[in-house]
């Protein structure tokens, strides 16, 4: 039974990750309708740019508590700032153009900032700071849920409050809907299209950027080529939810974290993204657009 | 001539870049010796490569903001050049002989090091040319290629190893067992929307690629096969250099093969059909043409020409492991599909050779080749999104005949 509530609290922890990049995902992906494959790139920055602060801070002996809030938030600024950036010199010139550009675009722009973070710092595995320390109330149970599991799982509980917050109650929020519902009207009605799909980026940027500092310090290493493979896992997720609907992304997070985690543990670990994927071509066989995904019916 | 008020935007766009780059480009930390090192020279780089290269690009749009205004009553759709000389069989058929020759005298004017990479960019032509059937003109996105190729690749490596089957043996054998895994991975993707298969696409390379690695009794993992058969020529042995222009004939051979049917597809009832299909499926299935069955076949055949290619690169290298075979390779080979021209035979052959040739090349830049790579596949998208050679779709057209008069409709 321990082992079972470890398996599950490791697939939760897992997929709540997921979920933080994949809502970048399927929000980008809700309002332009193109596959961001430079989003794992924005969320191993994150993860570096917290790392840097992290140590540059722990080096200047910082108390952990100021380490923590201040590369946060370093790594949620440059973050966005790169996911605003990149929005604007590789896929705004793009936005008319075929359907196939923006995305080949993306993935030249992927490349580029993989080998940008490699020639800039380094090709190794790099230890990353401890930021979760371990709670002494946790201590009883310590062997089958960590800290870090704990901290992970209330962080991302709580961010994605404050996203369906900000989706359903505010002003941009509103627009941000409009604009995915349909983009020509939402130009009609007065909404600032361009700069709601800058708002999106900012904030798809910001979570992959927070999903980035707690995997990070939940592993505890990091190098240049994490982000493809958590961003091919994330969109994975993004698409067994149903690309578009941010609490699809969610769901297919958790479903996808569950799987991957109970396979490991129960039937081996080298065959873990083959049930991921095999996972996902499932779903999609028997409900091909994804689990909360609207059918989309079209009219001739 | 230049106004202050850009000045100022540039200026204020070098300040932006800085504050990007600043953690990653000028912080470097050792978190094992615990030394923080500033490079404050990089900001400064960075500050002066942005401004630079945003005052140029905006010197290019002001000019070609000038030159559109000037003429902007010649607009008609006309195609782009080299459509306009291949349409004309007394310009095609000299530049497809003058090509030729020049493809066939290569092995000898260049080193064995040059025919190599040569070889290398041909099979990633025919590999773009299978691709585009599936994605330029059935229009069904494809990330997952690679697995097809990786069919091929294992399956001469195998037979190889167990069965000592010879190269071409195993040839059409490779591209059947691709063509076959084509047909299956088709039956129940097909009836996803864009997107989803693209991504399904995705799931089932990355699948083949672990079960290769996992696999160990199978495929012996990531360490691969090695000491694969070249091909033979009739029991003959060939030296190292002979070997190489050997396979290097067999790749040409392959890709004039390639064109050839895939130009013959193009206009035959098939290729229409693929063409509507991609178009608009409901007037597609309502014009009577069997949906699955041709979505099927664009698959098959596309998945074909990989599983051919892949038995090529396998006995090119004599060794495969499944790290040959990874999602980058797809994009890759969706790279040159897209930045080519989707749906054009010389575009895909264009795209080809300059996305594969250009890393070969820009070795003189050793570690910032990829980067470029990326920057270079950024900016072509952005100034060409349509591709180098777009394909403009065939349309009848009156002409006037000097001696006849042809009424204008």
């Amino acid at each position: 039974m321990d082992y079972f509530i470890e398996l599950l609290f490791g697939g939760l922890t897992r997929g709540s990750i997921y979920a933080l990049i994949a809502l970048g995902y399927t929000m980008v992906y809700g309002i332009i309708g193109l596959i961001n494959f430079a989003h794992g790139e924005i969320y191993m920055i994150g993860a570096f740019t917290s790392f840097i602060i992290a140590t540059v801070l722990s080096i200047y002996g910082f108390p952990l508590l100021a380490i923590v809030v201040i590369a946060g938030l370093a790594a949620t600024v440059w973050s966005s700032a790169y996911g605003f950036t990149v929005e604007k010199l590789a896929y705004r010139p793009l936005r008319k153009a075929p359907r196939l550009a923006p995305l080949i675009s993306a993935i030249g722009m992927s490349i580029f900032l993989q080998n940008y973070v490699l020639l800039a710092q380094t090709s190794d595995f790099l230890p990353f700071p401890a930021l979760i320390p371990e709670f002494a109330f946790m201590e009883p149970v310590a062997h089958i849920v960590g800290s870090s599991d704990l901290v992970i799982l209330i962080t991302t509980t709580l961010v994605m409050i404050g996203l369906t917050f900000l989706i359903k109650f505010t002003k941009i929020g509103k627009a941000m809907r409009a604009t995915a519902q349909d983009k020509t009207m939402a130009v009609l009605v007065g909404i600032n299209v361009d700069r709601v799909i800058s708002a999106t980026f900012i904030i798809g940027s910001a979570l992959a950027a927070i999903g980035g500092l707690l995997i990070a310090s939940h592993i505890g290493q990091i190098n240049f080529y994490i982000g493809f493979i958590a961003g091919i896992k994330a969109f994975t997720a993004a698409v067994l939810g149903g690309v578009g609907s941010i609490p699809g992304a969610v769901l297919g997070s958790l479903v996808l974290g569950l799987t991957e985690s109970f396979a490991t543990g129960y039937v081996s670990s080298d065959y873990e993204d083959v049930f991921a994927f095999s996972l996902l071509v499932l779903i999609l066989i028997f409900k091909p657009s994804g689990l909360l995904g609207k059918a989309e019916t079209k009219k001739v | 001539m230049f106004p202050v008020k850009e000045l100022k935007r540039s200026l204020l766009i070098s300040l932006w870049f800085a504050f990007l780059t600043f953690p990653i480009m000028v912080i470097k930390v050792d978190p094992i010796e615990r030394t923080v090192i500033w490079r404050w020279d990089n900001l400064f780089f960075v500050a002066l490569g942005s401004f630079v290269i945003s005052i140029l690009a905006k010197v290019y749009l002001l000019r070609k903001e000038r030159r559109a205004g000037r003429k902007k009553v010649k607009k008609e759709l006309t195609e782009p050049f080299v459509q306009r000389i291949l349409r004309e069989p007394r310009f095609l058929f000299p530049l497809s002989f003058a090509v030729l020759t020049f493809a066939l005298l290569f092995p000898a004017l260049f080193s064995t090091y040059q025919t190599n990479i040569m070889t290398t960019a041909l099979m990633y032509v025919v590999l773009g040319l299978g691709l585009n059937i599936v994605v330029g003109v059935a229009g069904l996105l494809d990330l997952g290629y690679v697995a097809f190729y990786a069919v091929g690749a294992y399956s001469y490596a195998l037979l190889n190893m167990h069965f000592g089957m010879g190269f071409w043996a195993v040839l059409p054998i490779g591209g059947l067992l691709a063509a076959i895994l084509g047909i299956l991975l088709g039956f129940p993707v097909l009836r996803l929307r864009g997107d989803y298969l693209a991504i399904v696409t995705l799931g089932f390379g990355e699948i083949i690629r672990l079960i290769l690695e996992n696999w160990n009794t199978f495929s012996q993992g990531p360490s691969g096969i090695a000491n694969i058969a070249r091909p033979g020529f009739f029991g003959m042995q060939m030296s190292f250099d002979a070997g190489i222009t050997y396979i290097y004939y067999i790749v040409v051979a392959l890709v004039i093969f390639t064109i050839f049917v895939v130009n013959r597809l193009q206009d035959s009832r098939l290729g229409r059909a693929w063409l509507a299909l991609r178009e608009d499926e409901i007037a597609c299935e309502a014009m009577g043409i069997d949906r699955t069955k041709t979505k099927l076949i664009a698959f098959s055949l596309g998945a074909f020409w990989a599983g051919l290619v892949g038995v090529i690169f396998a006995a090119k290298t004599t060794f495969v492991n499944p790290a040959s075979f990874t999602f980058l390779e797809s994009a890759i080979i969706l790279s040159i599909v897209v930045l080519g021209g989707m749906g054009s035979i010389v575009g895909v052959i264009f795209g080809a050779l300059i996305l594969i040739l250009m890393p070969e090349y820009l070795r003189a830049l050793s570690e910032y080749r990829m980067l470029a790579f990326g920057g270079i596949l950024v900016v072509m998208m952005v100034f060409k999104p349509n591709g180098i050679i777009s394909n403009v779709r065939r349309s009848y057209r009156f002409k006037k005949h000097p001696s006849k008069e042809v009424i204008e409709p």
